[in-house]
């Protein structure tokens, strides 16, 4: 474990009128086992630093070692709270070292479904970021809702959460029976719910003083630290990688972008619930123009990407997730590198919140979205 | 003498008395020894019920208000489930941290649940016997009482020797301490009208006035709920314990039955809060046309009755208290203090000011111009319907006022007025295709 870079200005805690505190591993709102430093002067943060690695899985180092199509079900326990997304940027990447043509129903379907599990992740970022700030109706309400898509995937993947959702080249089944009805319905019940949250919490007073003005950052430093998804948005900076560099079936759907103004707290929690907004849009104009035809392009028997290195990232619900891999022709990478939105959201975490207090803290560590799981790997 | 069982129900305290003076006991010793006694006990089970049970509404009703069912397995409807905490707490392993201040962490929670159940000891559960003892300055019994509630739960926090729980015992002293004052201060616009501290007193004046303080105090009411609230660190106000920052604030090294005191004590702090907010605001035990019986000759059924209508009003406002837990989120802790000196505090001045103006008018306008307003000033403020609708008048005028002063003193305030902060986000659809990268504004 690495030596946590932080000194009380005086040598016991009597003596001092600052306190160093321990926030984690083991607390209930870092999501997870983030192990935060805090140096406070009363209940004001004055320093702090993050000691993360209690989740390493040595994912990047165990993907030399294996096959490229064995590599995926890995990177659906990276963020686990979106496996469909992460799994699809392996998937994606390896399609493009190979220069598959993947047919057009299984674009829509990966649109449609990282779409809906976008939607899930964010409602499981409402539900923690509310609960943290102690509004703890929102928290089963959100859930109530990421219940009918988990209860989509089952259906689809087989799982709820770990769901291995991809096969390079395309899907592993198509779309059961009843997937359009479920989906549909989703869709329809889905904008009513959302107004129904937003009325508990958008104009609630003591929501506002909790988040206006909390964790502000501005679009240049979110541009210099490399913050990526709805945590630069809210800084007001219109990057998305659905829309500058589309992938699976974007290019077809009409969405906008969400931007915040001031880069605080509630801006984001405001461009996150605008975007659950228009993923409802994609889901729903994707279901309209769904084609028919096979969901798999015809894979070689051993997937060889041709050596060189490959980049390519798309929109995760925490942010751009890339995948660079180095191939030297051979039927296991050579070398393999996620860029990890979590991670890089998570270096903003000091900037936003030397300054406030340890509740802003837990406010902050929500509205950046992380997850564990990413940011070890 | 062998009474008749409708007898029995209608008048235990009879029955008896006759069957403890055939015992030989003077009427004295029964009078000062053994009825208080009995009492003391039935009031005891009686809180204790209601406060286990009150943790079992909580949980119904937080799991209706989010779409589950609440404790469902023990029991019908899991009306058993208090009994079923209970039992696993007390058979849970009584752990004291090696580190922790040992007799300071032993003690703490029971002064946490003595100072909550002492109060019980002058609260007016319904007119005659169903008071315990009638204090002459039974409010200032209840505020000195109910604050001592605050030592354990720094104690607990300092002894423990964590750091969750000591910033959890620093934020309640400092809540507790901001908060007492406007509680106290916001009781004494009621306390002009009821010119007694004796809760039986303050009932007994409302009752002979025929009317509930809160319809002549409405802005003391809503104070009085307001800081009871955060004197029972209950959401939006439960910063001691918030369990999203501090872990579980004070409390966080306690288990087992030790812990299960601390969340005795917050609950019976609770229906302490809603028990003097409903004598003091809300008649306590008087109810319209009630007292009816007591003139037919039902003496005992007029006490029974009116010690229900008395619970029925206190745990509406506890449902208050659970309403606002599930719906609102935590404020910061130097919000929860602006709001304390900034808002409540000169909110309460305001509102003894405005009283005391109210009263004198009512007095001034006694006899001008044959108006007649003033009853009696025998039992309390007796009015007249005139003075008792200029009363109200200025009681909903005194609202109106006291907000007004408050924007005025806080409109430089960075809470103030949030709502127009609230702002809308822009929705663009850039080109596609084409890197968008472009700092905002």
């Amino acid at each position: 474990m690495h030596q946590v870079e932080i000194a009380t200005t005086q040598e016991t805690l009597l003596d001092s009128p600052e306190m160093v505190l321990n926030m984690g591993p083991q607390h209930p709102s870092t999501h997870g086992v983030l192990r935060v430093v805090l140096r406070l002067d009363g209940e004001t943060v004055m320093d702090l630093d993050c000691d993360i690695g209690y989740l390493h899985r040595g994912m990047e180092k165990i993907a030399e070692n294996r096959m490229y199509t064995m590599i995926a079900p890995y990177w659906d326990r990276l963020d686990y709270i979106a496996a469909v997304s992460n799994g699809l940027v392996w998937v994606e990447t390896v399609e493009q070292m190979m220069g598959l043509p993947v047919p057009p129903r299984a674009h829509y379907l990966r649109t449609i479904l990282t779409e809906l599990n976008r939607i899930a992740s964010h409602l499981l970022w409402l539900a923690t970021h509310a609960l943290d700030i102690g509004a703890v109706t929102v928290l089963l309400w959100a859930l109530r809702e990421r219940e009918e898509i988990l209860k989509i995937f089952e259906r689809q993947f087989g799982a709820r959460l770990t769901c291995h959702a991809w096969r390079v080249g395309g899907m592993p089944n198509d779309a059961y029976d009843d997937f359009n009805k479920d989906v549909r319905q989703f869709v329809n019940n889905f904008p009513k719910r959302l107004d129904e949250y937003e009325t508990v919490l958008s104009e609630n007073r003591i929501w506002l003083s909790r988040t206006v003005g909390i964790g502000v950052i501005s679009a240049e430093d979110a541009i210099a630290i490399g913050l990526s998804g709805p945590a630069l948005r809210g800084s007001g900076v219109a990057w998305d990688v659905r829309k500058s560099r589309p992938y699976a079936a974007y290019a077809d759907m009409d969405f906008d972008i969400p931007l915040g103004e001031n880069g605080d707290t509630y801006d984001r929690y405001l461009v996150r619930l605008e975007e659950m907004r228009q993923s409802r849009r994609i889901v729903d104009q994707a279901l309209e123009k769904l084609p028919d035809g096979p969901v798999n392009a015809k894979l070689p028997k051993i997937v060889k990407p041709p050596a060189g290195d490959y980049y390519h990232s798309i929109e995760a619900p925490k942010g751009e997730i890339g995948c660079y891999i180095v191939s030297d022709g051979s039927a296991q990478p050579w070398r393999v590198r996620v860029r990890p939105p979590s991670f890089i959201n998570l270096q903003a975490l000091k900037q936003m919140c030397v300054g406030h207090l340890v509740a802003d803290v837990v406010a902050i560590i929500g509205t950046l979205d992380i997850v564990l799981g990413e940011i070890d790997r | 003498m062998i009474a008749k069982p409708t007898m029995i129900l209608l008048s235990p305290v009879n029955v008896l008395n006759d069957l403890l003076q055939s015992l030989g006991l003077s009427a004295d010793s029964i009078n000062f020894v053994v009825w208080p006694l009995i009492q003391i006990g039935l009031v005891v089970t009686l809180v204790a019920l209601w406060v286990a049970y009150a943790t079992y509404l909580e949980r119904k009703i937080s799991a209706f208000m989010q779409a589950r069912l609440g404790p469902m397995r023990v029991g019908p409807w899991g009306l058993l489930q208090p009994i079923a905490d209970g039992i696993k707490l007390l058979t849970k392993e009584d752990f004291i941290p090696e580190s922790a201040d040992r007799w300071i962490f032993f003690f703490a929670p029971y002064i946490a649940v003595a100072s909550a159940f002492i109060v019980f000891s002058v609260i007016p559960f319904g007119p005659d016997w169903a008071v315990i003892a009638d204090v002459n300055i039974g409010l200032l019994f209840v505020l000195a009482v109910s604050s001592v509630g605050v030592l354990a739960l720094i104690l607990a926090g300092w002894s423990s020797n964590s750091k969750y729980a000591l910033l959890g015992g620093l934020r309640s002293s400092a809540q507790m301490v901001s908060y007492e004052v406007a509680m106290g201060l916001s009781l004494i616009g009621a306390l002009m009208f009821a010119r007694t501290l004796s809760l039986s007193g303050i009932v007994a004046a409302q009752a002979s006035d025929s009317i509930w303080f809160v319809v002549y105090q409405p802005a003391g009411f809503l104070l009085f709920l307001i800081s009871g609230i955060a004197e029972n660190n209950r959401a939006p106000f439960d910063l001691p314990e918030a369990e999203s920052e501090l872990v579980a604030g004070f409390h966080t090294e306690y288990s087992g039955m030790r812990w299960s005191l601390f969340f005795m004590a917050e609950y019976a702090a609770m229906v302490v809060v809603s028990a003097v907010a409903a004598t003091v605001y809300l008649g306590g035990w008087y109810f319209p046309f009630v007292y009816r019986l007591e003139t037919s000759g039902h003496h005992n059924l007029f006490v029974l009755v009116s010690l229900l209508v008395f619970l029925v009003k206190a745990s509406l406002i506890l449902y208050f208290y659970f309403w606002l837990r599930w719906t609102l989120p935590r404020f910061r802790y130097d919000q929860l203090m602006d709001i304390g000196w900034k808002w409540l505090i000169p909110s309460a001045l305001i509102n003894i000011v405005l009283s005391g103006f109210a009263i004198f008018a009512v007095q001034a306008l006694d006899g001008y111009r044959e108006l007649k307003t003033i009853e009696s000033l025998s039992h309390g403020l007796n009015l007249t319907a005139t003075g008792k609708g200029v009363m109200i008048a200025f009681g909903l005028a005194g609202l109106f006022i006291t907000a007004a002063l408050l924007s005025r003193i806080n409109w430089r305030s960075r809470d103030f007025n949030l709502r127009t902060q609230r702002r809308n986000i822009k929705l663009v659809n850039v080109p596609k295709g084409k890197p968008a990268v472009q700092p905002g504004n």
